[in-house]
């Protein structure tokens, strides 16, 4: 039988590299992905699992990563928004339509919607506004409002 | 944020689970995490060991045998709402679930775990109490089954004991039931300010209460008219708590309100 324990060694593939570390049963995935790992594209919102800016792939599916442990991913295969971008200096056409459509003002949402975005599209590439304004109902942005972010996600899909 | 230190064990059987969570004082079950994680933060609950059921596949599964549907308790929104099983034999429990928080939290959130934190305001508890649903409890000494009206015992507490696991939800299985369900909630597809799932039958309504109560309130009216449907509600006489969201007063009104909304739902799925 398994026995319960403080931490835990965990194996996790991100963005295509295995990761193996030692974690705290504690620790909250979002935490490991940024602090042990050092991808910061993930960002801490609400913390409170309501503001969506901690959004990754697990698995091929958007969750927030605020509210899975990190030993909770075991064995998993990751994607953050630093996964998103072929190369270096090159954007996904979803990110160059962010951009193109003026979808971000502060930005610190943006990781979280490209994310949720990004499963939509994956599933449903070409979606109507509805389903869009679906995908990232649980991704809150406070300055810019959702229009230009919905018409981004459209136009990626449209251009497909 | 940094949760208080806990154990974690990951189990790869039902029994082995069970025997973790009786061993173990103050164990606790970890299913899709989308409120046990957010209580730990806030020190709500403070379990000393997750026993975790996510690699217990074999909770996860949808079937349908004979007359009855089958979820386990594992089941997540999603999964129940891509099913062709619940489309084909109960499509009501889709329908909802494609109404719970958003797709982040539906990918990982579970039925077994919105009706064991029997949160008031959650929108499963009504809906199984009104289709009739049964639950699979399994412990050291066996397993049980508790009718939904019998497993929810107030907020926060069901018929799942310490060292027991909810393994599975039977529902009747009826494609075309009549079948309805209303909420009020903040924000589209927020949490429920007031619900009411409704099932008709033979001319009869069994009319269930969300978010009024320690535990859903099952209404049997003399009718399914919106005259019936609102004297029941009437004679229930619910004394639902005020918060920031709604007083008592006006949250009784909106029970009324779902009540017949999904009332009138249900009728008209049932044409």
């Amino acid at each position: 039988m398994s026995q319960p324990s403080l931490s835990r060694s965990i194996a996790v593939e991100v963005n295509g590299e295995v990761y193996e570390r030692e974690v705290d049963a504690r620790r909250l995935l979002v935490h490991f992905i940024r602090d042990d790992l050092d991808l910061t594209g993930t960002h801490v919102g609400c913390d409170t699992g309501n503001c969506g800016a901690c959004t990754i792939h697990l698995d091929g599916q958007a969750v927030k990563s605020c509210m899975v442990l990190a030993v909770q991913a075991d064995g998993s295969k990751l994607r953050t928004v630093e996964g998103l971008a072929p190369s270096d200096d090159q954007l996904s056409p979803l990110q160059q339509s962010f951009s193109a459509h003026h979808a971000l003002q502060c930005g610190y949402c943006t990781p979280g919607m490209l994310m949720s975005a990004s499963a939509l599209l994956e599933q449903n590439p070409r979606p109507t506004e509805e389903e869009a304004r679906k995908a990232i109902q649980g991704n809150i942005c406070r300055c810019t409002g959702y229009v230009n972010i919905v018409e981004a996600i459209v136009s990626t899909g449209a251009s497909a | 944020m940094l949760l208080r230190e806990v154990e974690y064990a990951r189990p790869s059987s039902v029994d082995e689970a069970i025997r973790l969570l009786a061993a173990n004082e103050g164990a606790r079950a970890l299913a899709g995490g989308q409120t046990l994680v957010n209580v730990m933060k806030a020190r709500a609950a403070s379990p000393d060991v997750l026993v975790d059921l996510n690699s217990l596949d074999e909770l996860r599964e949808i079937s349908v045998s004979g007359e009855t549907l089958q979820l386990g308790a594992m089941a997540t929104y999603t999964r129940i709402m891509a099913s062709s099983e619940v489309d084909v034999s109960r499509p009501i429990l889709a329908e909802v679930a494609a109404q719970i928080a958003d797709v982040q939290v539906r990918n990982r959130g579970t039925i077994g775990g919105n009706i064991c934190s029997n949160d008031p305001t959650n929108h499963l508890p009504p809906l199984l109490v009104a289709l009739g649903a049964s639950m699979t409890i399994r412990g050291a000494d066996g397993e049980r089954t508790v009718a939904a009206n019998e497993f929810f015992l107030g907020v926060y507490m069901t018929a799942v004991g310490e060292g027991e696991l909810l393994l599975s939800v039977s529902v009747p299985a009826a494609a075309n039931a009549a079948d309805g369900f209303a909420s009020v909630t903040i924000g589209r597809d927020g949490t429920c300010i007031a619900n009411a799932a409704a099932s008709l039958a033979g001319g009869a309504a069994r009319v269930v209460l969300g978010c009024v109560d320690a535990v859903p309130i099952l209404l049997e009216p003399a009718g399914t008219d919106e005259e019936s449907i609102r004297q029941a509600v009437a004679a229930a006489s619910l004394e639902p708590p005020s918060d920031v969201h709604a007083s008592a007063e006006y949250r009784r009104h909106l029970a009324g309100v779902c009540a017949v909304r999904a009332v009138q739902q249900a009728t008209e799925r049932g044409r």
